[in-house]
Order: structure tokens, then sequence, then C-alpha cells
């Protein structure tokens, strides 16, 4: 009981935090949260997958990535779209295309199941990359940004990157919440459930293909958002906003935060767009410049990280009072 | 009698070439615990995967209330009503006893795409997986991780879990396998309390349960059935003795 | 097209398919005996071809850089696996994902650093450089016939290693079992060690007799990883001779949809989405058989 209230006063204590950030920061780390914001959306939808059903999804960008393509499209040239509009018709989209890809990769378990994600979130890219339809490799710009308008009325400006970021940090809020309603509702239940023992999900009576498709449509959808979002505030779409590397990215986020905890994966999308500015912040060493070659640390840092942090970041607190998973949570 | 409530019609699986299961036709009925015996390899986890779908027959037929279930997926007939228990413990470690009978028991709410309220708030489902906790007298455990419980505990969730979905018929494959001697004895009389509301199929090699237990038995060698009967037709055939409990006994 | 383009696609189709098997055989014997999904197969394609470029311009001889080049693939093989890979094997995928992802990053910036991000070529050897001619206006590069006959004499290699050998037996039992390789009496962690460093070699071999043909640039390991993942999940985890199939099939489809124009009610097709085939070929063998042409269901 006592580690319940912990976590929520620290969680509290994070968003009374961010909530106050746009009073003393200025306008480049206002965005700069703003975007650690938004994938940290993106990590808890895959977080949905990955950590609570158990499917290791390799391509979850395909989501993210087409959701900035809708916006893109909803917005040509410099005409700016109207968010209340296109944001749920670029999350439509998204949970579309994870119901098509869903019902094909749910067919396989296990390797194949990261192999075939990884595979077709590679056809989207070359939809994107080798045809017309949008800019090809080089992508396309967002002009504007969507305007919020109900019927002449204007409640916040996305243009205005405070709105932006408090918008983002109300959706953030929203997703989390969202998150744990779900995760405490019977469905919860069952694909935690399906993640332990699935085939025992399935002698019990439960058709678990189902609520796997469901679920990874549903983080499919969340995923749409924060890229809608981000092609938004980035102003430009390409086909690496799909590509396998942000899919690479999103999946260390959640696992080196902790996963099946949705705290693991905002912590672990914070710490690594953290560490990514601080690696290219370096100094050149010698002739190497360490900046540019940021990657590099990257890499090495994710290959530590696997073996030494097999809980994740989250797990050191475990290390210190040990907590079994109940289902209760 | 009344009719069955779970019968096979000439049930058969081949693996490859091997008959694992060839040509059974056996009835349950409510109230009668029918055992099915034999050695290892005789095809008793087999049929009783047959009859839970989680494998698909070669050929023959499975009625259920005189329905024809055969082909159908393992959710679908755990959803009309058989229940099974397996032979390897087969439960959700990292849950709750309560929650592992919860689920259970939540599965037979019409649908799980219920995704606002809390699950704990389905006064029903819980009610139920208690009754079930109770009923195999584990509910002073409830809150303990099921990975803590003691092995006979775990049987007794099993069965637990396999009652919180309410089935009409059980399929317990061993449900003794490694319990001590008072963990037994309370099995059994748990299986006995169970047979007046459910038809029952039970694999066991313990003999002496077996005996106290069964109200018919079936006997299987090499996938085929050598001898169906009451256990004192079974005692008395010659087949069996020579076949199985006669090596059986120089075994014990 | 005529008979003699057609003749043309066919053999680059099918020279393509022969150097995926290369790489994709090594990927589905480390997952299918070792259990291990490796992402950082395709960087050791792409370490085998920037050998071929840097080893070949030191030695003056692509036969050399070749040699050295085989033995030190051997050599990083046997290297990540006794420092990396074996700590995995009681691991999630998950974790292999993410540590093979990690080497991806490690790998790719270390050709940046000591290459930069250039296109480099590698020049066909001199014995090779001849063209069969076809046609007065068209030929065929001796070259490219070369390389498909040596993924053809390695493929047999790969065949008898496996239906003769103690090795073989052991890759046919198909098996991750530890306790049961054991009881035979082999070494399963030299075994592993093996295994793994016949993959990283096969991988960076494809990308040494590849570089000539389609030169060095970054970002070539990805691009052959994920087309090996499909010849993978077509072919059937740990099935050589699925690999072999589902590469040769993907090597001629992939090849005559960039030549091929197909147009559906004024709206060009192919080779607009050639790109994308091979995936829409993965989703139909998904569909009708989710663990590949020659995988095991389980």
């Amino acid at each position: 009981m006592r580690k319940i209230r912990v976590a929520t006063v620290v969680l509290l204590g994070c968003l009374i935090a961010l909530a106050l950030l746009p009073l003393v920061a200025e306008k480049y780390y206002i965005q700069l949260f703003t975007k650690m914001m938004l994938m940290a959306i993106f990590a808890m939808s895959l977080d949905l997958l990955v950590g609570y059903t158990g499917l290791v999804s390799l391509g979850h960008a395909a989501f993210f990535g087409l959701a900035g393509y809708a916006l893109a499209f909803a917005a040509p040239q410099y005409q700016a779209a109207n968010l209340w509009l296109s944001l749920p018709l670029a999350m439509a989209g998204s949970a579309a295309l994870a119901l098509v890809i869903g019902a094909l990769v749910l067919r396989t378990s296990g390797i194949y199941f990261i192999m075939v994600t990884l595979a077709f979130a590679q056809m989207v890219f070359f939809l994107f990359h080798d045809t017309k339809i949008a800019g090809g490799a080089d992508g396309i710009y967002v002009y504007a940004k969507p305007v919020a308008a109900i019927a002449g009325w204007e409640p916040f400006s996305l243009e205005n990157h405070t709105h932006f970021y408090f918008v983002v940090l109300l959706l953030l809020a929203l997703v989390y919440a969202l998150l744990r309603v779900l995760l405490a509702s019977p469905f919860g239940r069952v694909i935690v459930g399906i993640r332990v023992n699935e085939q025992r999900m399935r002698s019990l009576g439960y058709r678990t293909f189902r609520y796997k498709l469901a679920c990874f449509v549903l983080s499919g959808a969340l995923a749409g958002m924060a890229g809608y979002f981000a092609a938004a505030q980035f102003g430009f779409v390409s086909p690496d906003t799909l590509g396998w590397h942000q899919s690479g990215g999103v999946l260390m986020m959640v696992i080196l935060g902790g996963m099946g905890t949705l705290n693991g994966a905002i912590l672990g999308a914070f710490t690594m767009m953290l560490l990514e500015l601080g690696f290219q912040g370096l100094p050149a060493v010698g002739e190497v410049d360490i900046g540019k070659h940021w990657q590099l640390l990257m890499g090495g840092f994710i290959v530590c990280a696997v073996l030494l942090l097999p809980h994740g970041l989250l797990g050191l607190g475990r290390l210190v009072s040990p907590r079994p998973e109940t289902g209760s949570d | 009698m009344t009719e069955a409530v779970l019968r096979t019609e000439r049930l058969t699986k081949h693996f490859g070439g091997l008959a694992a299961v060839s040509d059974v036709s056996l009835g349950f009925f409510i109230d009668q615990i029918h055992a099915v015996i034999g050695p290892n390899g005789a095809g008793k986890t087999t049929l009783t995967n047959l009859v839970s779908g989680e494998l698909a027959s070669t050929s023959g037929h499975i009625y259920l209330d005189g329905e024809d279930i055969t082909g159908l997926s393992a959710d679908r007939i755990s959803q009309r009503g058989v229940g099974r228990s397996y032979q390897k413990t087969n439960i959700f470690l990292p849950f709750t006893a309560f929650e592992n009978c919860r689920l259970a028991a939540q599965s037979r709410l019409p649908s799980s795409m219920r995704f606002i309220r809390p699950a704990l708030r389905y006064d029903n489902v819980s009610r139920e997986a208690l009754r079930a906790l109770v009923e195999v007298g584990l509910e002073h455990r409830a809150q303990a991780p099921a990975a803590t419980l003691s092995h006979g505990e775990q049987r007794q969730l099993e069965i637990a879990m396999t009652l919180a979905t309410r089935p009409r018929i059980l399929l317990l494959d061993e449900p003794l396998a490694g319990m001590g001697g008072e963990e037994s004895a309370r099995m059994v009389e748990l299986l006995q309390k169970l047979k007046q509301a459910h038809a029952m199929l039970l694999v066991e090699h313990d003999m002496d349960a077996v005996f106290a237990l069964a109200d018919r038995l079936t006997v299987m060698v090499n996938g085929n059935v050598l001898e169906s009967g009451t256990p004192e037709q079974i005692r008395a055939s010659a087949a069996v003795q020579e076949a199985y409990l006669g090596t059986e006994d120089a075994h014990a | 097209m005529d008979a003699n383009t057609f003749l043309i696609q066919v053999l680059n189709g099918i020279q393509y398919g022969l150097l995926l098997f290369l790489v994709a055989s090594g990927l589905t014997l480390i997952l299918g005996i070792m259990g291990i999904i490796n992402l950082a197969h395709g960087s050791f394609y792409m370490v085998g071809a920037y050998l071929a470029f840097s080893l070949s311009q030191h030695f003056g001889s692509l036969w050399l850089a070749i040699a050295g080049g085989a033995v030190l693939a051997v050599a990083i093989g046997l290297l990540l696996e006794w420092l990396l890979i074996s700590r995995l094997y009681h691991r999630d995928h998950l974790y292999q994902v993410l540590l093979t992802y990690g080497l991806i990053l490690v790998f790719e910036e270390l050709r940046s650093v000591v290459f930069g991000d250039d296109v480099h070529g590698v020049a066909v050897p001199a014995l090779l450089q001849a063209s069969i001619p076809l046609t007065d206006t068209l030929s065929y590069p001796v070259y490219r016939l070369w390389m498909s006959a040596v993924c053809v004499a390695l493929a047999i290699g790969m065949y008898l290693l496996i239906q003769k050998t103690r090795l073989g037996m052991i890759i046919r039992a198909g098996s991750t079992n530890r306790e049961m390789v054991q009881s035979l009496g082999i070494n399963i962690d030299l075994l592993y060690r093996l295994v793994f460093a016949l993959g990283v070699a096969l991988a960076a071999f494809a990308g040494m007799i590849a570089a000539p043909v389609a030169s060095v640039f970054p970002g070539m390991g990805n691009q052959v990883l994920i087309v090996c993942f499909v010849v993978v999940v077509i072919g059937g985890i740990g099935s050589v001779k699925g690999a072999m199939l589902a590469a040769i099939l993907i090597g001629l489809v992939d090849t005559f949809c960039k030549v091929l124009t197909l147009e559906i009610g004024g709206v060009a097709v192919l080779p607009e989405i050639s790109g994308m085939m091979i995936y829409v070929l993965m989703a139909v063998v998904l569909l009708a058989r989710p663990e590949g042409l020659f995988g095991k269901r389980g």
C-alpha cells in the first residue's frame, strides 16, 4: 500500500513539474519536452503490446508515421487542417492499417512475429519511399499546424509553442489515465493473461486472437496520435518517420524504462531522448567527432543496458525492494 | 439411463503413421466418474486433448449434449461447458490464486471486450471466483501469488479455475499427480463431491484412487479401448489382467 | 521483353537470390539451432563489403581481400558470440532484438567513422572482367556468373555438411534442446560458437563477392537484413532448404517487378511499388502457411 502511494506522489510531482516547466523554460526546452512527451505517448502505446500483451512488435513506427502522412495529406500546400477532423481521421487511418497488418502478423508468434512486424512496416516504408504519393524519399512538409477551431472559436493555437506543449501534456496524462483504466478492465486482465499463458487463456474459453487484434489496433491508433502531433510539431514527414530505426528506438525506450509498467515507457522515452541529446553535445576526441557519431555511443549504451539492466531502469528500484507481480496493479 | 453429457464416436487421431487414439467410443454422464487408465503412451492425454479441442481429430465425432462439436476450437468447446485441468500444472503463476479464478470466471461474461469498468467491480465474476476457491478449499490462500503456492495447492487451484468456468463436464488429467497422502485424500473427497453435478473424465495413475472413485473404467492400450465397464468388470477382465493391471501390480 | 532480356533478368534474379541465400541461410541456422534472432546479421554483410573494399585496396587484389576478409569474419563471429551473444541464450527474444539492434548502431557508426558516408566502388578482378555477348547489343558479365557459381558451390557444401556430418545431424534435428544435444556427446557451447561464426562468415562472404557489383554504401546491411527476414519467414525458421527456395523466389520476383511495367486503370503500379512486392508475397505465404513453406508448426 505504501509503495503505491510513493509511486503516485512521484507521478503527481512529475506532472506538476511538467505543468510548471513553460513558466521557467525557454522556447527550445519547451519544444524539446513537447517532443519527449510525444515519444512517451508513442512508447506507452508500444508498451501496451510488448509489456502487457507480450507481442514484440518491431514495426510500430508504421502507425506513427502513417498518421503523420495523414496530416500532411489533410493540410495540402499552405492550408491548415482542422484538428478536430484530421486527428480522428489520422488515428483511424493508423488503426485501419493496424487492423490489416495485425490480422496477418497475429497468425504468427514469437520470433516470427518480430520479423513479420518488421517486414510489414518495411512494406509501408517502401510505399512512401518508392512512389510519388507523398514526395517519395524526400518526404513532405506540413507547412501549417492544424487549427483547433470549433465553429469559428479557437480555444488554443498549435502555432503557439506553449499551447502546443500543454495540449501534448494533457494528451500524455489522458493516454496514461486511459491505459490505466483499460488495464484494470476485464479487457486489460485478458491481455495480461495472454502474455502470461495464452494457451491456458484459450482453454478457459477466450478467443485470444480477437483480444490481441483489438490490442494491436488500439495500440496503432495511439501511436498514430503521437505521430500526428510529431508531424505537426516538426513540420515534416519522411519515410524515415516510419522506418525501422524509429521502431527500434521506441522499443528500446519501452524496455530501457522497464516494460509492462507504463511509467517505465515514459521514463525510457525521456531518458533515451536526453541521452541522445547528451551524446550529440559531446566534443570531438582527436579526429573523431563524437557528437556527430553519437549513434556509436547509443549502440554501446543499448548493448550494456541489455547486459546490465535486465528489468530496465525501474528494475533498479525493484532491486532495493522486490515486488511480486500480483496481477492487481 | 439419461443421455450422455459428452459422447465420443470412433474418435481417432494419427500422428504421422502412429495411431495415438483409434476408434474410441465412450459416453460420459452426470454423477459418474469415468476413469481412463492405461500405461504411458496409451493415448489418455491425447484423448483429453481431442475432447477439449486442443488437438484436431483425424476422424470420428464428439457430441456434447447430442450436438456435434467435432472440429470446434478449444475456446468454443470451453464456452460450451467442457472444462479441463492439466497434467502439468498450467496456471498463471504471477497472478494471485483469486485472480487466476477470476480470469476463469470472467470468461463466462458474454464478452470481455469491456474497457471501462474495473474488472474487480464485476461482482458476479468475483463471486464465482471465490465460490470456486471455497469449493476446493483454497479460500484462505486467495491473495497469495500462485507461484508461492505449494504443489498440492497449485493442483487445487488448477481444478478451481476449471470450476470457475461452470463446466458441465470436467476433463481431469492426473489431478493427483505428485500429491502427498493427505492432499490426495482431500482431492479424492473433492472429486466425489464434484461428480454430483458434473460428468467427469478422469485420467489417473494412482490405482487406489481410481478404484475408490470411479463408477466406470476404461482401459486403453496403444490408443485402443481394451475394456470398458464397472470397476468390478475391469477387475475381473482377463485381458486387462494380462495387459495392464498385472504388470502394474508387479511394479508396485 | 525479348528472349535475351528475359534470360538476363532470369540470371540476375537467380544470382540475387543465391546471394540472399548466403546471408539468409546463416540467419535461419542461428535462429533454428541457437534460438537467437540476430538483427546485426545484415551488418556482417556490410562488414564483408567494406572489408573487400579496404583490403582489396590494401592488397591490390580482390582474391587476397576475400581470403583475408573471410578469416577476419570468422574471428569477428567467434569474438561476438563469446563476448555478447552467449549471454543471450536464456533471455527473452526481446533482449536479443535489443542487443543486436545496438550492435547495428555500433557497426553502422563505426563504418561511418572509418570509411565516411560515401558510396565506394570495388573493381572486378581482371580475370573475370569479360562479358559473354548474347546479341549485338546485349552481353552478360562473367563476374556475375562466377558469383552464382560460387554461391551454388557453397550451397552444395552446406548441403553436404548438413546431410553427412555429425554437426549436420544436429542441425537437421533442428534442436535447441541443450540436454538432447549434450547427450550426443557434443560440446554445445562450441557448437553454438561455430554455428554463429559460420553464419557471420557466410554473410560477410556474400558482402565481399557482391561488392564489385553492388558497390559499398551506408545502410546496405539493413536493406539485406530485412529482405532476409522475408526469406526466412517464407522458407520457415531453421530450414536451409526453405531458405534456398524462398531466396530464389524473392530474387526473381524482385528482379522482374523492377523491370516490368504494369498499369492498372491508368495508374502506374509496376515498377512503382516493386519494392513492396516481396512483402506482398510474404503476406500471401503467411495467409496460407503461417509457419513458412518448410517450417515446423509451433
